[in-house]
C-alpha cells in the first residue's frame, strides 16, 4: 500500500520499480528466499535446487503455510494463537479415530468405503471450527487475552488428543485420505500443465481486468509495457514452478507398483513424473481464498481496520467481538486442513504430530512481514515466510548442520527478519 | 423556529457510582451549532457518546425529529443520520482514505466483494469538494497530516448525509490554517441545514463558531446560553464557577 503513493500530478523521476508498481516488500522477501536457496545449492553441490528437493520442500511447507495464512488474520487483529499445533493434533486425532474406528464400528461403513474420507474431512473441519470459534468467543466476548486462552488451549488440546488416542499411533489411514499427504497424491504431468495454464490465464485476466476497472474510473494506470512485464513475470513463475514439479520423474520401482496410475505399460523407460501434489494445490486454493478475503471482502476490510484501530472499527459499527470469533474459527478450520495434510503425509496420526507448529506458524507469519503491533500483514508473505523457514531447516539438514545449530540459526533469522522489516518501514516512511 | 432536530431529555449515566452525567437536557435545531464546554471530566463527552451510541444511557430519553429514538450502539446512531467526528479515534491508520471513508458501509460489487474502484472514485469526488488539494488516495491515513485526516473524517460524515453531526474537539490537533479550513467547513454544513454539536475547550472558538453554548460541570448542566449574549469571560466563569452570569440568571 505504502509504496503506491506516487500521484498522477507528479511526473518526476520515477524509478523502474515504482513504474512497475510491484510491492518492493514482496520482492525483498522473494529475494531473501532466492538467496537462501542459492547459498544452500552451492553448499550442497547443486543438490538443493533439484526438482526432487523442490518437490519435497513444497510438500513439507504446506501444513505450516496453510495455518500461517490464518495466523496472519490473528496477528493483524493484535491477537496471538499459541494453540495451533495442539489444535492440529486434536483435529488429526478426531479424524484418525473417525476413519479407523468410529465410522467402521458405529455406522457399519467398512474400512475403504468411499464415503469415509469425506465424512472424516468434514468432521475434522467442524472440530477445528468449533474449537477455534469457542476460543474466539472467550477472547472476543469474555475479554480473556488471546495469549492466555490459547496458552490454555495448547495444554488442553494437545492432551485431549492424547486422551482420545491413549497416546497411540492411529493408522493406517484411508487410502483416499492419504492422497492429501503429498507424494501419494499428485496431478501427473498432463493435469499439472492444465492447472498451470489455467492459473496463468486467470492471473493474466485478473491483472488486465483490474487495469480496465482503473481506466473506467479514470484513475492513473502504469504504462502498458510495465503491465505486460508484470503479467509476463507472473506467468513465467507459475509455469516455471509447474515445469520443475513435472520434471521430478517417478522412479521405475515406484511406477512398477502401480502402472495404471502413471499410465505406463511397463516400468522401464516410462518417464512418468509426479507433477503438482494435491496438498500444494490445496495450499494454493487456501492462499487464493484467504487473499480474496483479506483484500476483497468486508470481513477482510474489518479485520485490517480492527487491527489498525480497534476503537475506530468499533465506532464505525463493526462488531469486533463477532469478528474475533470468526477469525479464530477460521484458524481452527485451517488447523484441520493443515492436520489433514500433516497426518496424510505421515500416513498416521501420531501423538506428537504438530508439536511446536505454533511457533513455526507464528514465525512464518512474522518473517512474512506481519506486524505484531497489528494492522499489517499479507497472506503471500506468510507463505513465503513458511517457505524460508522450511528451506533453512531442510537446507541445513542436507548440509549436515547439527540439530542445535539448526534451531539457533532459525531463531536468529526470525529476529533478523523482524529487524529488517522495522528498518524497511522506517526507511519507506510507512507505519 | 423549526422543531428541534435532537432533544436529549433528562439523560443520566453513572460509572460505578460516579454520576458522569446527571439529569441533563439539551436540544439542537437544524442549521445550528451548539458548543459543549466544560472541564475535563465535566461529562460533555460522556453525554454526547450517549447520542453517538458509544455509551448506553442509564436513564432519560432521546428524541430525533420529535420521535423517540433507541440508540444502543454506533450502528443505531448512524441509522438516525448521526455522524461523529472524533479528535483521534475514528480512523484506521493502516487503511487508505477511501477504506476509512466507507468503513462499515463499504460499496460492494454484484459478487458481494468490496468495490475499491467505485469507492475510490466517490472518495475523489467528495474530497475534490471538501479539500481539493488532497492527492494521497493510496497512502495509509497515518501518512496524512492532521488536517487531511480531519477532512477524511468530515468527508465521511458529509458523504453519508449526516443530519446531526457531533464533533469532538475537531481542531485540537490542527495548525491555524487547517483550523480555518475546518471552521469554513462547519459554516458550510450549517448552511446545508445540519445540526452540529461541537465539543471544545476553547471558549473563543466556541464563541466564533457556535450559536449557543452549553456548559457542564461535574456531570450537571450549568446552563445554555446564546453566545451573542455573553462574553468569553462569562463563558469562562460558567465553566469555572459553575454559575450562570448574573445578567442572564434571572
Amino acid at each position: 500500500m505504502s509504496d503506491q503513493t506516487a500521484a498522477p500530478a507528479q511526473p518526476q523521476r520515477r524509478s523502474f520499480l515504482s513504474t512497475l508498481e510491484v510491492d518492493t516488500r514482496l520482492l525483498g522477501m522473494i529475494g531473501a528466499f532466492v538467496i537462501v536457496c542459492l547459498v544452500f545449492n552451492v553448499l550442497t553441490d547443486g543438490r538443493f535446487l533439484t526438482p526432487r528437493n523442490i518437490f519435497n520442500l513444497s510438500i513439507q511447507t504446506v501444513s505450516v503455510a496453510i495455518m500461517a495464512t490464518g495466523m496472519v488474520f490473528v496477528i493483524v487483529t493484535r491477537h496471538i494463537d499459541l494453540s495451533v499445533g495442539a489444535l492440529l493434533a486434536t483435529c488429526t486425532a478426531v479424524m484418525a479415530m473417525t476413519q479407523t474406528q468410529i465410522l467402521p464400528q458405529m455406522t457399519g461403513l467398512e474400512i475403504g468405503h468411499p464415503m469415509i474420507p469425506w465424512i472424516t474431512v468434514l468432521v475434522g473441519l467442524l472440530t477445528g471450527a468449533l474449537i477455534g470459534g469457542f476460543q474466539g468467543y472467550l477472547i472476543g466476548y469474555q475479554m480473556i487475552p488471546a495469549f492466555i486462552v490459547t496458552l490454555g488451549g495448547l495444554l488442553i488440546w494437545r492432551n485431549v488428543a492424547w486422551h482420545m488416542t491413549d497416546g497411540q499411533t492411529i493408522g493406517p489411514l484411508d487410502e483416499t485420505f492419504l492422497l492429501f499427504g503429498g507424494i501419494n497424491g499428485t496431478l501427473g504431468v498432463f493435469w499439472s500443465w492444465i492447472v498451470g495454464l489455467a492459473a496463468a490465464a486467470a492471473a493474466a485476466v485478473g491483472l488486465l481486468m483490474a487495469r480496465r476497472t482503473k481506466v473506467s474510473h479514470g484513475f492513473p494506470v502504469k504504462p502498458m509495457w510495465a503491465e505486460v512485464a508484470v503479467i509476463g513475470a507472473v506467468i513465467a513463475a507459475i509455469l516455471g514452478f509447474v515445469a520443475v514439479l513435472n520434471s521430478y520423474t517417478v522412479p521405475d520401482r515406484v511406477v512398477a507398483r502401480d502402472l495404471a496410475r502413471w499410465g505406463c505399460e511397463m516400468a522401464e523407460n516410462c518417464n512418468a513424473a509426479y507433477g503438482i501434489p494435491y496438498s500444494v494445490l490445496l495450499l494454493i486454493v487456501v492462499a487464493v481464498v484467504m487473499t480474496v478475503i483479506a483484500q476483497r471482502t468486508r470481513l477482510g476490510r474489518y479485520i485490517f481496520a480492527t487491527g489498525g484501530n480497534p476503537d475506530a472499527a468499533e465506532l464505525s459499527g463493526i462488531n469486533t467481538k463477532m469478528l474475533t470469533v470468526k477469525i479464530f474459527a477460521m484458524v481452527g478450520v485451517l488447523c484441520a486442513l493443515g492436520g489433514i495434510v500433516a497426518s496424510a503425509r505421515l500416513g498416521y496420526h501420531t501423538n506428537d504430530i504438530g508439536t511446536l507448529d505454533e511457533l513455526r506458524v507464528i514465525a512464518a507469519a512474522v518473517i512474512g512481514g506481519t506486524a505484531l503491533s497489528g494492522g499489517v500483514g499479507t497472506i503471500y508473505g506468510a507463505i513465503i515466510g513458511a517457505l524460508i523457514m522450511q528451506s533453512l531447516q531442510s537446507g541445513m539438514a542436507m548440509v549436515g548442520v547439527d540439530a542445535p545449530y539448526q534451531n539457533i540459526v532459525v531463531g536468529f533469522v526470525l529476529v533478523l527478519a523482524v529487524w529488517i522489516d522495522i528498518q524497511y518501514r522506517k526507511f519507506s516512511g510507512a507505519k | 423556529m423549526a422543531a428541534p432536530l435532537v432533544e436529549l431529555k433528562d439523560i443520566s449515566i453513572a460509572f460505578g457510582g460516579v454520576k458522569a452525567v446527571d439529569h441533563v437536557s439539551l436540544d439542537l435545531y437544524p442549521g445550528e451549532v451548539v458548543g459543549l464546554l466544560g472541564h475535563n471530566g465535566a461529562g460533555k463527552s460522556t453525554l454526547i457518546k450517549c447520542l453517538s451510541g458509544a455509551y448506553r444511557k442509564d436513564a432519560g430519553e432521546i428524541l430525533i425529529n420529535g420521535k423517540h429514538a433507541e440508540i444502543n450502539n454506533p450502528r443505531d446512531a448512524r441509522a438516525h443520520n448521526i455522524e461523529t467526528i472524533y479528535q483521534t479515534l475514528a480512523l484506521a491508520d493502516n487503511l487508505d482514505a477511501s477504506a476509512n471513508l466507507f468503513l462499515g458501509r463499504e460499496l460492494t460489487t454484484a459478487f458481494g466483494t468490496v468495490d475499491d474502484g467505485r469507492m475510490e472514485a466517490e472518495t475523489r469526488k467528495i474530497m475534490g469538494r471538501l479539500n481539493p488539494n488532497f492527492q494521497k488516495f493510496h497512502a495509509p491515513v497515518s501518512a496524512l497530516s492532521g488536517g487531511q485526516r480531519q477532512s477524511v473524517a468530515i468527508a465521511r460524515a458529509v458523504y453519508f448525509n449526516a443530519k446531526i453531526l457531533i464533533m469532538d474537539e475537531p481542531t485540537a490537533a490542527l495548525g491555524p490554517q487547517e483550523t480555518q479550513m475546518v471552521a469554513e467547513l462547519i459554516q458550510e454544513l450549517k448552511r446545508e441545514g445540519l445540526g452540529i454539536f461541537l465539543i471544545d475547550h476553547d471558549v473563543h472558538q466556541v464563541k466564533e463558531l457556535c450559536d449557543r453554548a452549553a456548559v457542564m460541570k461535574n456531570g450537571q448542566l450549568v446552563g445554555v446560553v446564546k453566545v451573542d449574549e455573553v462574553s468569553t469571560d462569562d463563558l469562562l466563569a460558567m465553566i469555572i464557577a459553575g454559575k450562570k452570569p448574573e445578567h442572564l440568571a434571572a
